[in-house]
């Protein structure tokens, strides 16, 4: 693999990790799906262009699905469902954002460390894939537990997701790529429309979990 | 013909057309079901006579062939119950016809991604299939869309939802360790290839970190603490059908996946030993889940409990490896499923008599109801682990096996254990002999039959296995490591 090759393959897996900091980062709703869409969209070219270099065309479709469900379609439908359901437009953090931002570039520096030193016979280009892909998943996982609306926690899913799936296409040869993704993909789809957020509003008026938190199961 | 089509095929087939009947023929729905569990079971038998080839996507071998049978069983009573449940359910109004549709064909998705997963020889498979399998499940807990089922049904997704992504990364990673010895593409990905290339693994680094992320991951969905927060809402808001499988299969199949995993790092020079993790987290889910256990006030959230706590003994067992403890592991395993799922059947009947499921409503069972009352009194005693009863048998197995080689962990584990006897035998006097209170008559309509059915075998089993199953069992605690 020439140094181009890599070089743009490095590139295009550190803005999606860019844009899990600026997931963290955004305090309007509107604003996280914008990212969202944004960071979609770069890991549909992450995986286009490792398709291309890998010579892999299957995963052209992993990227088409990012491209058209992520990017697009998932985005489009939150926000219509958060215009609908009047849903509190700015994002309610449990820390503050600076300290979240502090946390995720800790995050981002144990990845590194703990996979590089383990990944030391693969090739350089999938080492440092996949020290981006966790450190996006860890970023991720962080968004979920530090926000408290049922939107952005699947916000912080999918983002997680999308670190998953620039692992995958990061390993040479990995097979089931697609199906993983679709699988993710079908996942998210269920849970959002079949039935969640429809109901969750029926239910509640409110889509803040936070009021979902005050049961515990053990009530008299 | 393959027998292993039928078993996967059948639940596709029937899921399909049990998605297109309309709600108002449930009973139809419901005997169709029933049905198809059972020719799933049939061709799942076959399966012990005619081994299929395996190939690069499935395989079948000593380990997941009993499991796939136990699976196939527990869905054939469980579906059984399930006729009599839903249709009292319909009776009183708490579910619709709609949703009768939807739950059985996702009833039959579910047995088929169970059975996916477990014979599965792709680990790629294997994740969609467990995925699948959440997915299904987090739906049916939602079925009876109250605040609170829809509460557990988001928690579940959320909490596995996580789970399973660390799995897929841990998936990877085993991708990656393999690919270098094995070479691009599918082989990389087969267990059964790797395994027999496993001596050839010379950098166990990445085998290690793709063993905790996927202990992690397929560790939230066998509930394991500190990852078990799901489990006990999961269990409590769905309907009961779905709790009895929840408990006596989903865990089992996640646990599975955790040991073909274990398995491969076993026989890795080199790699981390397995055994300490998930000694570690077994007894932390056996303690945490027993003292839990004092202070419920929901029957099916006790029991919810209790399976957390025999997962964990499971997870001690299998963790402490040896043949001995892996044969009381295998046990135990397959005694919780069915005794298990034997309580949530009278558990199911016992709440529709009574119309509740507070412990406080649950009073006097066996002067009310003797029948469903001393039932229920036989299956808690099998579960707390009474002699002579199948989990007193496994429970007792993995008691000395530790004694004989880690005499220091037998001290929580036994704690543990009379820690969560206490609490069972408390909450069984108050419900199967406390006062009668004055409502709650209703006389049951259901057949006890797939609890019996459930507790025959628990007995026989405490008191002679057939000496076949004995030394399959040891086959495959030597597989184990």
């Amino acid at each position: 693999m020439g140094h181009l090759e890599f070089d743009i393959a490095h590139l295009l897996g550190t803005m999606v990790l860019v844009l899990s900091f600026g997931l963290l980062f955004q305090r309007r709703i509107f604003g996280v799906l914008r990212t969202f869409a944004l960071q979609a969209s770069l890991l549909a070219a992450a995986a286009a262009w490792q398709a291309y270099v890998q010579d892999a065309p299957h995963l052209y479709i992993t990227a088409a699905i990012a491209l058209v469900f992520k990017a697009i379609v998932i985005p489009v439908a939150l926000h219509r469902i958060v215009i609908r359901l009047q849903i509190h437009r700015s994002v309610e953090t449990v820390f503050g954002v600076g300290l979240t931002m502090i946390i995720g570039v800790g995050l981002v520096t144990l990845s590194i460390l703990l996979v590089l030193p383990v990944t030391a016979q693969s090739g350089a280009i999938t080492r440092e894939n996949l020290a981006l892909a966790l450190s996006v998943v860890l970023l991720g996982l962080l968004m979920m537990i530090t926000r408290r609306n049922a939107v952005t926690q699947v916000v912080g899913f999918m983002s997680l997701e999308n670190g998953l799936i620039l692992a995958a296409v990061g390993v040479r040869g990995m097979p089931f790529v697609v199906e993983m993704s679709v699988a993710f993909s079908v996942m998210v789809a269920f849970i959002i429309f079949g039935v969640f957020f429809f109901h969750i509003r029926e239910r509640f008026d409110t889509l803040d979990l936070h009021y979902l938190e005050t049961f515990r199961g053990e009530r008299e | 013909m393959n027998p292993l089509a039928f078993v996967l095929g059948t639940p596709v087939v029937a899921g399909v057309i049990l998605g297109f009947i309309p709600g108002r023929y449930h009973r139809i729905a419901a005997r169709l079901n029933v049905l198809a569990s059972l020719v799933t079971l049939a061709s799942g038998l076959t399966l012990f006579e005619v081994r299929p080839e395996p190939n690069l996507y499935f395989f079948i071998d000593d380990f997941n062939v009993y499991l796939v049978v136990l699976t196939a069983f527990v869905g054939f009573t469980t579906s059984l119950f399930s006729a009599s449940y839903i249709g009292h359910e319909v009776e009183i109004g708490r579910l619709d016809a709609p949703r009768l549709r939807f739950y059985h064909g996702m009833y039959q998705a579910f047995m088929f991604s169970m059975l996916l997963a477990l014979t599965a020889n792709n680990l790629g498979i294997m994740w969609v299939a467990v995925e699948g399998a959440t997915l299904a499940t987090a739906l049916m807990v939602s079925l009876y869309q109250t605040r609170e089922a829809i509460e557990a049904a988001w928690k579940y997704f959320i909490l596995c939802g996580v789970g399973i992504a660390l799995a897929l990364f841990g998936t990877i990673l085993m991708y990656l360790a393999a690919q270098p010895v094995m070479g691009d593409g599918a082989q990389a990905m087969a267990w059964l290839q790797i395994m027999a290339q496993i001596g050839r693994f010379k950098d166990p680094a990445i085998l290690n970190l793709a063993f905790v992320f996927l202990l992690a991951g397929y560790g939230t969905k066998v509930g394991l603490a500190p990852f078990h927060a799901w489990l006990p809402d999961a269990h409590a808001e769905g309907p009961t059908p779905i709790s009895a499988v929840l408990s006596g299969l989903l865990l089992n199949v996640a646990l599975y996946a955790v040991l073909r995993f274990k398995i491969l790092l076993a026989h890795t020079a080199g790699a981390i030993a397995p055994g300490p993790l998930m000694i570690g987290m077994g007894l932390s889910s056996l303690l945490l889940a027993t003292f839990m256990l004092y202070r419920r006030r929901d029957i099916k959230r006790m029991f919810a409990y209790s399976s957390i706590e025999h997962m964990g003994i499971i997870t001690f067992a299998f963790g402490m490896g040896g043949p001995l403890a892996n044969f009381a592991g295998l046990l135990h395993m397959t005694m919780h499923s069915l005794t298990k799922s034997a309580i949530f059947f009278s558990v199911g009947h016992i709440a529709q008599v009574k119309g509740s499921q507070k412990i406080a409503d649950i009073r006097g069972l066996t002067i009310s109801h003797p029948t469903l009352g001393w039932t229920f009194v036989i299956a808690v005693l099998a579960i707390a682990g009474l002699p002579p009863l199948g989990i007193f048998m496994s429970e007792f197995l993995v008691v000395t096996s530790t004694m004989a080689r880690q005499p220091v962990l037998a001290i929580p584990l036994v704690l543990g254990l009379l820690v969560g006897f206490g609490a069972l035998i408390l909450r069984l006097q108050g419900a199967a002999f406390g006062e009668v209170p004055t409502r709650g008559h209703a006389p049951i309509k259901a057949s006890l039959l797939p609890v019996w059915a459930h507790l025959a075998l628990v007995a026989t089993a405490g008191l002679y296995i057939p000496p076949q199953l004995v030394a399959w069992f040891r086959a495959v605690a030597t597989l184990l490591g």
